[in-house]
C-alpha cells in the first residue's frame, strides 16, 4: 500500500484524443450522472422548503384555502407566543451538546488509544444500538427514571434531587416528566454521533507526537491540552454541530420523557401541522428554527475554523 | 497514594467505560423487560419472568405487518439513495463541471437541517399538490435524506482510489464499461456499502420525517410511537432485542471475514 502511495508521481497519461463525437459526449457525463439525484433533491428538498417559506406568509383557513398576502405579522405572533419554547429547545440542545463531549470525549479516547485489542468490540458496542429502534431505547429510560426506581432512589439518597430541585432541573421526587430526563434523553440519543466524529480525528493522530510531549517533559495533562485536544478539533466541531443540530429541532425526548413545561419548538411545530393544523404558523416557526441554526451553524463555523465538515 | 496513582492513570478509562454503560443500559433495559409479564397496559415497571411475548412475538395486532413496511421502505429507500448518491459522489470526484458549489450545498444542507424542518417543508408540498400520503410519500421522503449520506460515504472512498488503476485497465485493452465492472466498481465497493448500512439503518429507524408524510401509514417506529401513547405490548421489547443481537451478530461476522481476509492477503 505504502509503496504504491509514495511512488514518485508517474508521467501524466499521454492525452488521447478521442473522436468528436465520444469526447463531446464525455463532457456532458457528469452532468447525466447528477441529474437524477440532483433533481430528487431540488424537487423533494429545496423546493419544499420555498413552498414552506411561501405557506408562512400566507393567510386564509383550511376551508376557504390559503392566500399569499405578505402577512409577515405570523412571524412576529409566532415568535412573540412561542418563545419560550425557542430558548428551551436552545438550552436544551446546548445542555445536552456540552454533555455530549464531556462524555463523549473519554470514551472516544478510550477507544483511540487504550482499547487495545477491545477496540473492535468497543466500537461494535457504541454502534449496536444503532440497530434497535430508538423509540424503544428512549420509551426504556422511562423504567431506567420511574419514580421510585433505582436511579431516582439513590439520588435521592444521595441529595443530589435537592440540588437539581434548587437548580430548577428537577421537581420534587421525580426525574421523569422534568428537563433533566429530557436533555438526559437528548444526551443519550445524539452521544453516538459525537463519539464517532471525535474518534475519527483522534485516531489520525500521531502516537508519536505523544512521546515527543513527553520527552520534552510535558505532563500528561498539558500534553492533552496543547497537542491532543488542538489536534481533535475538526471532531469537536463536527460532532457538536451532529448533535446540536438533531438536538434543537427534536421532540420525542420531550414528549416521552417530558412534560408540557418542557415542550421544544419541535413540539410546536408537530403539532401545529399535525393536530391543530394551522400552517401559516408552524412554516413560520420551522423557518425562524432553519434560519436561527443556519446562523448558528456558520458563527460556530467560522469561529471555529474549520471549513471540512464532510 | 497508590490507590490516587492508579486512579489517575485510569482516569479517562473509567470515566469511558462509564459513558459506554449509559449507552447501552437502555438496551439492557429493553432486554430485560422482553422477558416481562405486565399487569396493566404499560410495560415500565418489572412484575414477573415470562417468555409468553417470546413464543409469539407478532401476537399484536399490526405490530408485524408495520415492522414488513418499514423493511420494505427501507429496502427501496436503499436502492434509491444508493444509485443517485453513488452517481452524484462519482460525478464531484472525477469530473469539473460548473455550479460545483452549489451541488456541494444542496447535498450538505439536508445535513445540516433539523429532520422536523425538512418533514414539515416536504409536508407542505404533498398538501399542495395534492398527493395521497402514505408509502409512495414516505419512500420518496426517504430516499431524499438518506441521499447525503450515501453520497459522502462513497465520496470519501472514491477520492482515496489510486486513478492509476483505471489507466492500467485501459492500457490492457479494457473498454470504459469492463473498466468500471472489473475494476472501479469492486474498489468502490466498500464505500457504497457503507453508504448503503448507512441509508438502511437511518431509513429503517426514521420516526420524525414518517411522522410528517405518513397520513394513516404505520411504520415501524410509528408503531412503537403509537403504543407509547395507548400501552407498550412486550412484543416490541422483544422485536428490540431481537434487532440488537442480529445486528451485532451481523457486525461480528463481518469483522471476522474481514479479519481472515487481510490475513490472507498478508
Amino acid at each position: 500500500m505504502t509503496t504504491v502511495t509514495e511512488a514518485p508521481p508517474l508521467a501524466p497519461a499521454p492525452e488521447t484524443k478521442p473522436p468528436r463525437q465520444a469526447r463531446k459526449r464525455g463532457r456532458w457525463t457528469p452532468y447525466w450522472l447528477l441529474l437524477p439525484g440532483l433533481l430528487w433533491l431540488v424537487v423533494f428538498f429545496a423546493l419544499p422548503v420555498i413552498y414552506q417559506a411561501s405557506t408562512s406568509v400566507q393567510t386564509g383557513s383550511l376551508e376557504e384555502g390559503y392566500k399569499v398576502t405578505w402577512h409577515f405579522a405570523t412571524y412576529w405572533d409566532a415568535l412573540s407566543e412561542y418563545w419560550p419554547q425557542f430558548v428551551r429547545s436552545v438550552l436544551y440542545a446546548a445542555s445536552a451538546t456540552v454533555l455530549c463531549l464531556l462524555l463523549g470525549y473519554p470514551l472516544a479516547y478510550l477507544i483511540a488509544f487504550r482499547a487495545g485489542r477491545w477496540r473492535n468490540l468497543i466500537m461494535i458496542l457504541v454502534i449496536a444500538p444503532f440497530f434497535t429502534s430508538f423509540l424503544i431505547r428512549t420509551l426504556a429510560w422511562k423504567t431506567i427514571l420511574a419514580d421510585g426506581g433505582p436511579v431516582v432512589d439513590a439520588l435521592n439518597t444521595l441529595h443530589v434531587l435537592d440540588v437539581t430541585a434548587w437548580l430548577g432541573w428537577t421537581a420534587g421526587d421525580r426525574v421523569l416528566a422534568t428537563p433533566l430526563a429530557v436533555v438526559c434523553g437528548l444526551t443519550y440519543n445524539f452521544l453516538p454521533f459525537m463519539i464517532l466524529p471525535l474518534y475519527t480525528s483522534l485516531e489520525r493522530i500521531d502516537p508519536r507526537l505523544h512521546e515527543a510531549a513527553n520527552d520534552l517533559y510535558a505532563k500528561p495533562s498539558t500534553t492533552f491540552r496543547r497537542v491532543t485536544f488542538p489536534l481533535s478539533m475538526p471532531g469537536v466541531v463536527s460532532g457538536t454541530l451532529l448533535t446540536f443540530i438533531p438536538a434543537s429541532g427534536d421532540y420525542i425526548n420531550s414528549d416521552l420523557l417530558g412534560s408540557t413545561d418542557t415542550r421544544m419548538v419541535g413540539n410546536v411545530i408537530q403539532s401545529q401541522f399535525l393536530r391543530i393544523l394551522d400552517y401559516p404558523t408552524a412554516a413560520a416557526l420551522s423557518f425562524i428554527l432553519m434560519a436561527a441554526i443556519l446562523v448558528i451553524v456558520t458563527l460556530y463555523i467560522r469561529k471555529s475554523g474549520t471549513e471540512d465538515l464532510v | 497514594m497508590t490507590f490516587v496513582n492508579w486512579l489517575k492513570r485510569h482516569l479517562v478509562v473509567l470515566a469511558g467505560l462509564f459513558t459506554l454503560a449509559y449507552l447501552l443500559l437502555p438496551n439492557v433495559v429493553v432486554t430485560v423487560f422482553s422477558f416481562n409479564n405486565p399487569k396493566g397496559r404499560f410495560n415500565y415497571t418489572w412484575q414477573e419472568f415470562s417468555t409468553e411475548a417470546w413464543k409469539d412475538p407478532c401476537g399484536v395486532s399490526g405490530l408485524c405487518t408495520s415492522l414488513s413496511l418499514s423493511l420494505q421502505i427501507a429496502l427501496w429507500a436503499t436502492l434509491g439513495a444508493t444509485l443517485l448518491g453513488t452517481m452524484i459522489a462519482f460525478a464531484l470526484v472525477r469530473y469539473r463541471f460548473r455550479a460545483r458549489g452549489a451541488v456541494n450545498s444542496l447535498i450538505f444542507l439536508p445535513m445540516a437541517m433539523p429532520e422536523v424542518v425538512m418533514a414539515a417543508s416536504l409536508l407542505t408540498l404533498f398538501l399542495n399538490m395534492g398527493a395521497q400520503l402514505g408509502f409512495w410519500t414516505i419512500l420518496i421522503a426517504h430516499i431524499m435524506f438518506c441521499l447525503s449520506f450515501v453520497v459522502v460515504a462513497v465520496k470519501a472512498r472514491v477520492m482515496s482510489m489510486d486513478p492509476r488503476l483505471e489507466q492500467a485497465a485501459q492500457d490492457l485493452y479494457a473498454g470504459p464499461v469492463q473498466t468500471f465492472l472489473r475494476v472501479t466498481l469492486p474498489i468502490a465497493a466498500p464505500g457504497i456499502a457503507a453508504g448503503a448500512l448507512l441509508a438502511f439503518a437511518l431509513s429503517f429507524d426514521d420516526f420524525i420525517i414518517t411522522n410528517f408524510n405518513a397520513g394513516s401509514t404505520v411504520t415501524f417506529p410509528m408503531f412503537v410511537w403509537g403504543s407509547a401513547q395507548r400501552g407498550t405490548p412486550v412484543q416490541v421489547n422483544v422485536i428490540g432485542t431481537a434487532m440488537f443481537v442480529i445486528a451485532v451478530l451481523l457486525v461480528v461476522a463481518s469483522l471476522l471475514i474481514g479479519n481472515r481476509r487481510s490475513r490472507q492477503k498478508a
